[in-house]
């Protein structure tokens, strides 16, 4: 009964976490178009950021700054938008293809630099040393962990509420604006280049605040959390989910987080022995299969977009119709 | 310095087919295709089969061709794989991209490029294992073309780098010579305009797949010549290419085909320098060189 107990709260934390960096991406893609192809790297950042600020000194390599734990999160999240504002600024006026381009390169590069520089991230050893913040003052893992569970549960809701008054602002509404039509909006005096600049680092802000609590959650991180399956795995949260839609967003990440554990327990469980070294390459093709699938039948999503009317018409509809 | 130049060179020839292809259909469709690279591992993968199949037929065709690990076998199963892989390209197209097309959502294309890799790859890995494997497990030898300063080039390379170059003059030929090649370059101008002078539209994108899915067919086979064949070719080559198309400018063909070998001269100079362990992230590198420096690429024009 504990173990699963235990089970559950590391399951809901991770699902919990995955659907933060979720909603990132529904800034970036359901409410702005962005294609962002590089979702690890900015998770990553954010998981290499706060372990390397936070963490205690190691042999090796630099970090071990040993700051108060808000500070670590708070660098993480600020590292994961400063490389979000390098590539946006040179890809953002151009065509969209250059930004999935370059964002891909970016997860490849930052996997690539986080496995090779020993000096900045333990390499492909990964990065030890950090201590959970207030571990000290619980007796069992379990407590712990279920305090975690809450503080990430706070987390998600405050990104909620923080995603559903800026789409709902003037500045949701000129985002829905430029992925509409950008001449239009461009004719009234906006500039699309920079409103798709500051959503892209916003989303990517958000995306490294879920990559820091999972480093913290794991208190470790390694080359191997930041692999491109992980942006893929976001991407299939956000489809199934709906784009546009952020509780939605939310639903998507617990349903494909849920189906890739159990798909993964199952294959460990009842495929042959000789099978086992290609329960990965299945499950990829699982994944691959349920983004090119909604895609093609419901490309909207299990939960659509609600699509508003920003500003009625003169005679507002009397609230008894309503 | 320079044996980094000469195989700087050869891997270029290398990219240079890919990216081809891969602007081409950038061009015409108007999305980042992500799934462009793994046509270089089916064609590594269906030349593989086709060569076993006709040295179990015909022992006699598995002789080397002169110095090449190359024999004659392979070669039929080159040409083979070409049309494959082409058929293949068409295949996706049809069951996939065609299909987002036609509903007018060019993002979604993208997006969907990715999950086809991912399938790809992984049918793939499943279907011939995830280990690598040659064509040939002869020990090539390589020809010293001078001692000092120590340059070593292996008969299979300057074999690749010759076909490449074949490929791309016959490539470039059918589209500066022929009426098909007039209405690609029609089509790849304005696409509406062409059809009203009576170019059919659909038959482009096909030609287009084929042309691209050939290409990369070849491309893959070179490559897996040269180093191994694995289920990950797709997921190496991709940078390498997509840096080619940027640097030549996405839609321009020749660009494409200096793209690739500038992308491998650079990217094994800077090894000069840097650790080998950070070659995946040259690409990466080159495409922010060029966006800084000059954002539609070499030859590519400014498109909205």
């Amino acid at each position: 009964m504990i173990g699963l107990i235990s089970y559950l709260v590391f399951f809901t934390t991770v699902a919990t976490i995955l659907s933060i960096a979720v909603l990132g991406l529904n800034l970036q893609w359901g409410n702005t178009g962005l294609f962002n192809g590089g979702v690890a790297a900015f998770f990553g950042a954010g998981a290499y950021g706060t372990l390397i600020l936070g963490g205690t000194p190691q042999e090796g390599h630099i970090g071990g700054f040993a700051l108060p734990y808000p500070v670590a999160l708070a660098g993480g999240m600020a590292a994961a938008g400063l490389l979000a504002w390098l590539v946006g600024r040179l890809t953002l006026k151009l065509r969209h293809d250059y930004l999935a381009i370059a964002t891909f390169g970016v997860a490849v590069t930052f996997e690539n630099v986080m496995r090779n520089a020993e000096w900045l991230s333990g390499g492909a050893r990964g990065l030890r040393g950090f201590d959970r913040p207030l571990q000290e003052l619980f007796a069992s893992p379990l407590a712990y962990n279920a305090v975690f569970l809450g503080f990430v549960v706070v987390l998600l809701v405050a990104t909620y509420a923080f995603l559903q008054r800026l789409v709902a602002s003037p500045f949701g509404r000129l985002l829905r604006a430029i992925r509409e039509d950008e001449e239009a909006a461009q004719s009234l005096g906006k500039s699309p280049a920079r409103v798709r600049l500051i959503s892209f680092v916003t989303g990517s802000v958000i995306m490294g605040l879920a990559g820091g609590l999972y480093g913290t959650f794991y208190a470790f991180v390694s080359p191997q959390d930041v692999l491109p399956i992980l942006t893929f795995q976001i991407w299939a949260m956000l489809i199934v989910g709906g784009a546009g839609n952020n509780r939605g967003a939310i639903l998507g990440a617990f349903l494909i987080w849920g189906a890739w554990t159990a798909s993964g327990w199952a294959l460990s469980r009842y495929a042959p022995v000789e099978a086992q070294i290609y329960a990965g390459s299945i499950q990829y093709v699982l994944i691959g299969s349920v983004i090119v699938g909604m895609l093609l039948w419901r490309p909207q999503g299990l939960f659509p977009e609600r699509l508003v009317v920003s500003q009625r018409g003169r005679h507002p509809v009397p609230a008894a119709a309503e | 310095m320079i044996q980094h130049l000469v195989d700087g060179v050869l891997v270029g020839a290398i990219y240079a087919l890919g990216a081809i292809g891969l602007t081409m259909v950038m061009h015409m469709l108007r999305f980042a295709n992500f799934s462009h690279a793994e046509l270089l591992s089916v064609g590594a993968y269906v030349a593989l089969v086709f060569d076993k199949l006709f040295g179990a037929l015909a022992p006699v065709l598995t002789a080397k061709i002169g110095p090449l690990s190359m024999s004659f076998a392979l070669a039929l199963a080159v040409l083979v794989s070409m049309a494959v892989t082409a058929a293949t390209a068409v295949l996706i197209d049809k069951l996939v991209f065609k299909r987002i097309r036609e509903r007018g959502e060019e993002l979604s294309m993208v997006f969907a490029s990715f999950g086809v890799a991912l399938i790809v790859r992984n049918l793939i890995g499943l279907a011939f294992g995830l280990g690598t494997t040659l064509y040939n497990s002869d020990i090539a030898f390589a020809m010293v073309l001078s001692t000092d300063p120590l340059i070593l080039v292996r008969p299979d390379q300057i074999f690749t780098l010759s076909a490449a170059l074949v490929l791309m003059v016959v490539l470039h030929l059918v589209l500066s010579r022929t009426t098909f090649g007039y209405a690609l370059r029609a089509v790849a101008e304005n696409a509406s305009l062409a059809q009203v002078a009576g170019v059919n539209l659909r038959r482009i994108v096909i030609a287009v797949w084929v042309i691209g899915g050939a290409l990369a067919a070849a491309a893959g086979v070179f490559y897996a010549l040269t180093n191994q064949i694995t289920p990950m070719i797709g997921r190496d080559l991709l940078m390498p290419v997509f840096a080619a198309t940027i640097v030549g400018g996405i839609g321009s063909i020749y660009g494409a085909a200096l793209g690739g070998f500038l992308v491998g001269l650079a990217a094994n100079l800077a090894l000069v320098v840097l650790p080998s362990g950070y070659a995946p992230s040259m690409p990466f590198l080159i495409i922010l060189a060029v966006l800084t420096l000059r954002p539609h690429g070499l030859l590519g024009v400014a498109r909205a």
